[in-house]
């Protein structure tokens, strides 16, 4: 008795053993367009208040599977459950979830907080209840003092945030968002990722991402679903999927990685975990293993420089080295030098 | 120096073109205040005597109001239904979409002169007299095209994304159609129907074959000229139809405009 509570304790201070309840599930969806698939088989189980990204190419079905969720397209076959209940016949607006849109789609005619009251309007919330949940929704998105005016006189990052408000006004149970960064400049997106992310931390409601940008999946989820050829090939945490990929795609997809072919078997080897040497020199390092090549591509990133090496045997390895020390010059090895290249074998991972 | 002399001979030419198409125009205007009843250059004094008699004119008022109920009737019914034809073929995937909407919009490039004989045959043929609803429904054929190319080509500009946010936000189909989608509608439905109301209120040929013992306004300035009887009262009616088709195609234009950097 005591050593179960005791166990119990512990289940709860460990983050992953606190299983909150599933709140979407999606189970073998189907969906095609006349004669083209856009979504193969897709199984999910998505928990409360996860940040959890759909990440895959244009094409891999992420976006359909997102409509489905919503309501805006029927799956051909398959479940989609909210919270433990069957929503798979319901239309969108039966459904206790809310989307943000690539394109905003505010609604021109309106003024920006009557965008943002539509929702409480269509779900009749009494009017004195509108007005404070509005400027709510208005001071969390940092935009106070915006409410009387038209979608047309803001920016591309200021809609986003409409678009944004007037869907987490309805405190809905998940909040669905199709690619909210993709029509921004990139110093804009990286300041919307840490809004979101804040947002998110403040309102509690699970978020359900699309994109087709690996490194915002990476830098935002909690876990990552990775999509190809409308299905899902691995989800897992960030770390996971890309410390262990599920296979060459993943691998290819989520950052960048070199392909050995070792011994009839294939691995997967991440550019920062190469190590460049200058041919005459060794390392004692237990567990190395060193290869020599020539050098046959140098790009010049800024923070870094990534070279590209053809081994013996003809296999290209990339690599990274960060341009630690100050210099114009720029870098020391050029294209025809030869080098040695090394990793520590457990950081080889081996894709089956 | 060659440039300046292409310049200058492209602008006389313009003017000539200008004229060629203006000048008659003006002509009626002037002579519509032309205190002689006889049609001479320059015209012998200024008067708005012609105003006064035309429409002390009961021929002239009755066609007058003829038109323009005619107009409105013709108009609402385009709107009704050139606007549902429209939506049908916008929302809908059916069978013979195609041919649908390729037959709403047919008797705007058929000749007048075919719709006009057609119609007239088939009125004839089930017994119908000729009366004040041939001639609406002679011009409902063509008033519909109007509407159902404005309203379309909106809907077709309008982002689906907009529809699918207000679902997404809880309103239902209806709710939809009256917050959102009519709305964004709304200026090219107007635009359409003022369109359809300038065509309806200056048209002759199809009127023709499917009026009967009435006049339109048109037809009783076609009539007058032919006979040459009350031309300085023909003038007042003609500046009259400019006014009452002009202003509404302007307006149409200015809304279409509008409406069209507010969608983007």
């Amino acid at each position: 008795m005591n050593s179960y509570a005791t166990d119990q304790a512990q289940d709860a201070s460990s983050p992953s053993a606190v299983a909150e309840p599933v709140i979407v599930r999606l189970a073998a969806v189907r969906k095609s367009y006349k004669d083209v698939v856009a979504v193969e088989r897709v199984d999910l189980e998505v928990r409360r208040g996860e940040f959890f990204t759909l990440l895959g190419p244009s094409g891999s079905g992420k976006t359909t599977s997102l409509r489905l969720i919503a309501g805006f397209e029927k799956p051909d076959s398959g479940l989609i459950e909210l919270n433990g209940a069957d929503v798979t016949g319901l239309p969108p607006y039966d459904r206790d979830i809310n989307t943000v849109f690539q394109d905003y789609a505010l609604f021109p005619h309106m003024t920006v907080a009557e965008n943002i009251a539509y929702g409480l309007q269509a779900k009749r919330v009494p009017r004195d209840e509108i007005k404070p949940r509005v400027a709510e929704a208005l001071r969390m998105v940092r935009l106070e003092n915006f409410g009387e005016r038209s979608p047309a006189q803001l920016s591309g990052g200021q809609r986003q945030r409409v678009g944004l408000a007037r869907a987490i006004v309805n405190r809905p149970k998940v909040l669905l968002l199709d690619e909210p960064l993709g029509a921004l400049d990139l110093k804009l997106r990286q300041e919307m990722q840490s809004e979101l992310k804040r947002i998110q931390a403040e309102v509690g409601i699970t978020f359900l991402y699309v994109t087709h940008d690996q490194e915002e999946a990476l830098t935002m989820s909690d876990r990552i679903a990775i999509f190809n050829l409308g299905r899902i090939v691995q989800i897992g945490t960030p770390a996971q999927v890309y410390e262990e990929p599920a296979d060459e795609f993943v691998a290819g997809f989520v950052g960048t990685s070199n392909i050995l072919r070792r011994d009839g078997r294939r691995f997967a080897l991440r550019p920062e975990k190469v190590r460049m040497m200058r041919a005459d020199e060794t390392s004692t390092e237990a567990g190395l293993h060193v290869e020599g090549g020539t050098i046959t591509e140098v790009i010049y990133v800024g923070q870094f420089t990534r070279y590209v090496v053809r081994l013996a045997d003809g296999t290209d390895i990339t690599t990274v080295r960060q341009n630690s020390d100050r210099s114009t010059s720029g870098p020391r090895e050029i294209v025809g030098s030869k080098v040695l290249v090394a990793w520590r074998s457990d950081n080889l991972f081996e894709l089956r | 120096m060659e440039s300046r002399a292409a310049r200058i001979g492209l602008t006389i030419w313009v003017g000539f073109v200008l004229a060629f198409l203006f000048v008659p125009i003006i002509l009626i205007i002037v002579y519509a205040f032309n205190s002689s009843n006889i049609q001479s250059w320059p015209i012998a004094g200024f008067t708005f005597k012609w105003f006064g008699s035309a429409f002390a004119n009961s021929e002239i008022r009755t066609a007058l109001l003829l038109s323009l109920k005619a107009g409105v009737i013709a108009t609402t019914i385009a709107v009704l239904l050139g606007s549902a034809v429209a939506f049908a073929v916008h929302r809908f995937e059916f069978f013979g979409k195609d041919a649908v909407s390729f037959m709403v919009v047919l008797p705007i490039a058929l000749p007048g002169i075919i719709t006009g004989m057609a119609l007239n045959s088939f009125f004839v043929f089930w017994g119908l007299g000729l009366s004040f609803w041939t001639i609406v429904i002679g011009h409902a054929t063509f008033c519909i095209v109007i509407v159902y190319n404005n309203v379309i080509a909106r809907l077709r500009r309008v982002p689906r994304s907009l529809e699918e946010a207000s679902m997404d936000l809880g309103a239902d189909a209806w709710q939809t159609f009256r917050r959102v989608t009519l709305p964004m509608i709304s200026t090219s439905l107007v635009a359409g129907a003022l369109l359809a109301f300038a065509l309806s209120f200056d048209e002759v040929i199809v009127t023709t074959f499917t009026a009967g013992a009435q006049n339109t306004l048109p037809l009783w300035i076609f009539g007058a000229i032919r006979l040459g009887q009350r031309l300085p009262e023909v003038n007042v009616v003609v500046l009259v139809v400019m006014t009452l088709t002009f202003v509404p195609v302007l307006l149409a234009y200015r809304l279409t405009n509008q409406a069209g950097a507010m969608v983007k």
